[in-house]
């Protein structure tokens, strides 16, 4: 089974997020940069199809020089190989149509993405590669085993789970669930020597429109300070709650 | 043209969310000059909808798709576009809608901003607000394709009525085999108890509810507020609850009109993930709790000695309003 599993290169979940040139870019400055949550439980995810059914794992990301750290990480934690597309992930289409022309080309079975990223949230590069490759897809994925040419995935649904079958090629969607927080892994040194000598190969993106552009940013306006009430004052807070607020 | 909105039902009726999407549909509409149709599967009466303004309603009724699949529904949605030469499809924020809204734009060509927090800024170019970073900013963004997808964040806009006269037409889409290639095995569905998805009220705890055996009085408290309960990312850890409560950055998103944090300190990324909430209450015992920065409102003290003199509280309150 070749699995490919999609990277994205974000801000660490701790980090201040700020804007500069107008408030149109993120401020880089002192950002330290993970691979994405979600694609994190997905990869991990990967790695156990590859100890566990012999799966070659490869991971991609599109982006520039400066994300391949990232890349190198993936491989520490025990991808086989990486990809990355040169070219700066400016909108969720153009990213879909980089990474359609990925898996085309590498014949993988199962393409993991993360469900969303946790910088730009688009959530909409999975069912768009999806869409664009005709393949199978499921989102929001908490769980999945492959048998042969099948997988049972289960997917997180409003208020509960829905447990799908489907056959291969396969794009999952995923988040945590595919594994716990427990079960996620840290580069050894082992691990961290053998991915420098892994293969991280650069293609040129392809050409492909940006449907969308973020053309600025805000932060959410100061919000005003708290109101306190006394432990012994609760009949203050619920009239508060009725009276202002009105949400009782 | 029209605006098109996906209006979801569950067991034949409305989801709130649905008269969400008519409501700023409309606005939409009005601002391009055009009507609003929504296409429905398998809802029962559709008549509610003509009280937010919906001009039109596509009706489609469909065994097959008595079960949610992204890839026939996408089918279902984008056909009803391509019918009503709809310019703007708007859609809910939903697991299963924020499932097929990528897919409903490959298939049209179109565009999709999600987390959208607010009416277009400007229809020319199209430009709107939507949430980035985890909540914790906003960006502007421009969809440049003829045809756009909007996927609405919960309780941004609210509801807004506007009388209209519906015209219902049925409706029967083409639908393949390769639209029904996923199946679906079997549901787990917690019943009898508010979601933190369709919740207004939400009342989440943390580590300061001192263990498991303390969750009584939170769902409690819940259940006088018909609210959902929820759990920070260290509580869900060490197993005092199921991931499914867990709310924050990597657990589910919160968007309610009312979240109540009781015991839980304020990490950066539980803020995140609940920060779309109108109005946030604090309960804790340290007053430095980073929490307060960000609530509405807040009282310093042990969640156990609180927790159930305001849910008795409430309840005298509810029986005086009601």
């Amino acid at each position: 089974m070749k699995i490919l599993v999609c990277i994205s290169h974000v801000p660490d979940t701790t980090s201040k997020i700020n804007f500069v040139n107008g408030d149109s870019e993120f401020d880089t400055n002192g950002v330290q940069y993970v691979i994405n949550p979600n694609d994190e439980f997905g990869l991990t995810r990967a790695i156990w199809f590859q100890e566990q059914q012999a799966a070659n794992v490869t991971v991609v990301n599109v982006g520039g020089p400066d994300t391949e750290p990232t890349l190198r990480k993936a491989l520490a934690i025990g991808a086989n190989e990486a990809i990355r597309v040169n070219a700066t992930p400016t909108d969720g289409f153009f990213v879909a149509k980089q990474l359609a022309e990925v898996v085309k080309s590498g014949g993988y079975d199962l393409v993991i993405c993360g469900k969303e990223s946790l910088d730009y949230n688009g959530g909409m590069v999975p069912g768009m590669l999806a869409g664009l490759l005709g393949y199978n897809f499921v989102n929001s994925a908490v769980e999945m085993t492959v048998d042969g040419t099948s997988a049972k995935v289960g997917r997180e649904i409003d208020g509960g789970k829905e447990i799908v079958s489907a056959s291969l090629p396969l794009i999952i969607g995923g988040q945590k669930g595919l594994v716990e927080e427990k079960d996620l892994r840290i580069p050894n040194m082992r691990g961290i020597m053998t991915a420098r000598t892994k293969v991280l190969t650069v293609l040129e993106p392809v050409a492909a429109d940006n449907n969308t552009k973020a053309v600025k940013f805000e932060k959410p306006t100061a919000k005003s300070a708290v109101k306190l009430f006394s432990a012994d004052d609760l009949d203050g807070l619920v009239s508060a709650l009725h009276n202002e607020a009105k949400v009782i | 043209m029209s605006v098109l909105i996906y209006a979801e039902s569950a067991d034949g009726k409305f989801k709130k969310v649905a008269f969400e999407l008519a409501s700023y549909a409309k606005k939409v509409a009005e601002s391009l000059g055009t009507t609003v149709t929504a296409v429905t599967v398998n809802a029962g009466n559709v008549s509610e909808l003509s009280k937010y303004g919906v001009d039109k309603v596509l009706k489609v009724t469909n065994d097959k798709l008595a079960n949610f699949n992204a890839k026939a529904y996408a089918d279902v949605v984008k056909q009803a576009a391509q019918k009503e030469g709809a310019k703007v499809i708007v859609l809910s924020s939903t697991t299963d809608s924020l499932y097929l809204a990528p897919l409903v734009s490959v298939g049209l060509e179109a565009g999709f901003a999600s987390n959208v927090v607010g009416l277009p800024l400007s229809t020319s170019p199209f430009q709107v607000k939507r949430t980035a970073f985890s909540n914790k900013a906003f960006n502007i963004t421009e969809i440049s394709t003829d045809v756009k997808v909007l996927s609405i964040s919960k309780n941004s806009f609210g509801l807004v009525e506007t009388a209209s006269s519906v015209s219902e037409e049925d409706f029967a889409p083409t639908l393949n085999d390769a639209d029904f290639s996923v199946k679906v095995e079997s549901v787990e569905k917690t019943t009898g108890k508010v979601t933190i998805a369709d919740a207004d009220i939400v009342v989440s705890g943390g580590r300061g509810m001192k263990g498991p055996e303390n969750w009584g009085m939170l769902e409690e408290l819940a259940s006088v507020l018909g609210a959902a309960t929820a759990c920070s990312k260290p509580v869900s850890d060490i197993g005092w609850r199921p991931h499914s409560e867990h709310v924050g950055q990597t657990g589910k998103p919160v968007a309610s009109n009312l979240y109540i944090a009781v015991g839980i300190s304020g990490a950066i990324q539980h803020i995140a993930g609940i920060n779309s909430s109108k109005v946030k209450v604090v309960i804790n015992t340290d007053a430095e709790a980073p929490f307060f920065k960000v609530a509405d409102y807040g009282i310093v003290g042990d969640a156990l000695d609180i927790v159930p003199r305001l849910t008795q509280k409430l309840k005298e309150f509810k029986a005086n309003n009601s």
